[in-house]
């Protein structure tokens, strides 16, 4: 990764962008590089989306390539899923994570599963795009963090970028996949902001980025969470440590090398994440810590998750629940067993 | 049996019709073909050399045969579980089908899906599917993308979605008919109406047990056929297409016939009434339809038992080719996972560590 080494070429413009807007191109970019792909989904189209991300692309491209599906889960899921068997690129919009588990049979037991099933005699080149996330006042049943579901699934591949650029890039890797791949968005990123490199930008799918370095402690997380672990990382800066902060952006396949990598030079591990404690993404990268770097450590893993708890209303219940920054910066100085700097708190 | 299959035939004025003789005589056979493949199946699986589920098409016979002589070669082909005898029918050799039901390399889905997921894209057979209705959902889709790539019109593919009597009632049923009206997409749903979802009937769990009547919330047609008729199915499967391809209209078709056995082979069938089995067997369409076609002056004994005989041997070749069979190699177990190949795709055996350490 030195920079002495890479080609001598001109580094792409950049632009700072949000994330909404990363999608947005990247999917206008998709549509017109191939017309096999096409948009199916709820609101997607007259509506613009529920979060404006396919906004301007029905008036640009039409209705059969923008395509509003009524009220049906399973019903244009599993339609575009037909259409990938054949050799259409679907991008499906499911309006939020909860509701594709009116979907699941579809993903769990048809997309993913086509291929093997089929003896490779077909693929599924379909991409599902799905905001999560909590902290919106959204209530239980629309604040949820199911990333888990697809990431325990083999046949699918489940990607969650943090920032705008990974946002275009991955999305371009998955549309150009040939295989099911879970794209999990989040509510609290939509106006995120970031420098996004002009032109074609695919990204290699099933791997973890660095995207800070640091010698006392390894952060992990992924979407959102990755953004906060962020600026923990900067602000214990300040106080004297060093933190290094692994964003997973694919949690299927997981990239536990590069996780391993990490621990094993710094020899602590606290994971960042916004699904729920047991059964988690925070156990699994945790086992794979122990198992692949057990002599490095100094201290158990520890994880930072969601309260077990389906997400009340009332606000002070819902920061009750949500990790925050605060939270994460207190279980790292737990880890490197450190007392608290007396500094300006870490906002809820 | 006798009596009641002149009484058959003399109601059916017009049998044959228009067919030529050598066209009945190949469904006779197609009939013979299946029945004699799901008879030596039930026996496989009794000597434990197919594992799993075996659901067989027996007393389908005539439903699969009519629906397969409608059916074009490029026109895409979605089933239930109950799926062997449309693949033999897709002109699947048999002895690639009786591989699969073994789990073999040579079976059509390398015998990676067995007996509820024949697959061929070849042949667009687009599966056999072992999730009640699963299907339904995908086969619409691909009747959405064949009217975003064809022109409507006698030259254009369509899709068949076959689904059982208990199907009508999930949800994605629903919501793919809704589809496909809204959408007029190329595509006809059959329902291959056994009576009995494993044990339950029709009465017993459809409000509406009239199950061709469904497709009216859709606007889509619904058309109620003698499924033991081979002829009656495959002329409405005929028109349902053509409206398919021509005028992008679905449609519902509702086959009537009877399961002859249990839901799967294990399945001894004791909710059934001996009246209900007596009528079973009495509709029985291999034998029913041997009749007609000798009371037609089409097939005698003999020639009908030549047909059997010549079957006999194609099953007997294609156990033979399934036992010749090389099983799967473990070492191949993840070979098809993706299609693109991606960074750190998990290849751990049960036991094996999760990575190499570091």
């Amino acid at each position: 990764m030195s920079i002495e080494a890479a080609p001598v070429t001109d580094p792409p413009a950049t632009r700072v962008i949000t994330y909404r807007q990363a999608l947005n191109e990247t999917l206008r970019a998709e549509l017109l590089h191939d017309d096999n792909v096409f948009l199916i989904g709820e609101e997607i189209g007259v509506f613009e989306g529920s979060y404006k991300i396919t906004a301007g692309l029905l008036t640009e491209f039409g209705p059969d390539r923008v395509v509003d599906a009524p009220i049906a889960e399973e019903g244009f899921v599993g339609a575009a899923l037909g259409a990938a068997m054949i050799g259409m690129r679907p991008v499906v919009e499911i309006m939020t994570i909860n509701f594709s588990l009116i979907a699941i049979d579809q993903i769990v037991n048809h997309a993913a599963k086509m291929r093997s099933m089929f003896g490779g005699q077909v693929s599924v080149p379909m991409v599902i795009r799905m905001p999560g996330g909590g902290g919106q006042q959204l209530a239980a049943t629309h604040s949820q963090n199911l990333e888990v579901w697809f990431a325990h699934i083999p046949g699918l591949k489940v990607l969650a970028p943090s920032t705008p650029a990974d946002a275009k890039a991955l999305l371009t890797a998955a549309i150009r996949d040939d295989d099911p791949v879970i794209f999990i968005e989040n509510l609290s990123l939509y106006s995120s902001k970031g420098e996004v490199p002009d032109g074609e930008q695919i990204a290699e799918i099933g791997k973890a980025a660095v995207v800070k370095e640091g010698t006392d402690l390894t952060i992990v997380s992924y979407s959102r969470g990755t953004t906060t672990a962020l600026e923990v990382a900067h602000k214990l800066e300040a106080e004297g440590l060093s933190i290094e902060v692994v964003d997973l952006r694919s949690l299927r396949p997981l990239d536990r090398e590069t996780i391993c990598a990490s621990v094993r030079k710094t020899g602590h591990a606290v994971v960042f994440e916004d699904d729920w404690l047991s059964y988690g993404i925070g156990a699994e990268i945790s086992a794979t810590i122990g198992e692949g770097v057990f002599d490095f450590l100094d201290a158990p893993v520890r994880r930072v998750a969601a309260a077990e708890v389906p997400l009340p209303y009332a606000k002070t219940l819902e920061l009750a629940a949500l990790p925050h920054a605060a939270e994460l910066a207190k279980v790292v100085r737990e880890v490197l067993n450190i007392a608290p700097v007396n500094s300006a708190p870490l906002e809820k | 049996m006798a009596a009641k299959t002149r009484a058959r035939t003399a109601e059916v004025q017009t049998f044959p019709g228009d067919t030529p003789a050598d066209v009945l005589r190949g469904y006779y056979r197609s009939m013979s073909l299946i029945r004699n493949f799901e008879l030596r199946s039930s026996e496989m699986y009794a000597r434990a050399k197919i594992g799993g589920y075996c659901h067989l098409n027996l007393g389908e016979e005539a439903t699969v045969v009519g629906l397969m002589a409608a059916i074009n070669k490029g026109d895409y082909l979605f089933t239930g579980y109950r799926d062997h005898g449309y693949a033999l029918m897709r002109d699947l050799e048999p002895g690639r089908v009786m591989a699969e039901l073994f789990g073999k390399t040579t079976g059509v889905s390398g015998g990676r899906g067995g007996s509820m997921h024949m697959f061929d894209s070849e042949a667009r057979l687009f599966g056999g599917y072992g999730i009640v209705g699963g299907q339904i959902p995908p086969a619409t889709g691909v009747a959405l993308a064949i009217k975003a790539k064809q022109q409507a019109g006698a030259e254009s593919d369509a899709v068949m979605c076959l689904l059982g009597d208990g199907t009508t009632n999930i949800g994605a049923f629903h919501e793919s008919l809704n589809l496909a009206g809204l959408w007029n997409l190329p595509i006809v749903y059959v329902i291959v109406n056994n009576r009995l979802g494993m044990g339950t009937t029709v009465e017993a769990a459809s409000a509406e047990p009239d199950l061709y009547k469904r497709g009216a919330s859709y606007r889509i047609p619904g058309i109620r056929v003698d499924g033991d008729d081979v002829l009656a199915v495959r002329d409405a499967a005929e028109t349902a297409l053509a409206r398919a391809r021509t005028e992008r209209q679905p449609v519902l078709l509702e086959l009537m016939c009877y399961r002859l056995r249990g839901h799967s082979v294990v399945d001894p069938a004791r909710y059934r009434s001996a009246e209900e089995t007596t009528i079973a067997q009495k509709s029985d369409p291999v034998p029913v339809f041997r009749a007609q076609l000798i009371a037609a002056g089409i097939l005698d004994d003999a020639a009908a038992d030549a047909i059997d005989a010549e079957i006999d041997a194609i099953v007997d070749a294609s156990v033979e080719f399934g036992d010749a069979s090389p099983d799967p190699d473990p070492a191949d177990l993840f070979a098809y996972v993706y299609a693109t190949p991606v960074a750190n795709a998990p290849s751990a055996l049960p036991g094996d560590p999760v990575m190499e350490a570091l």
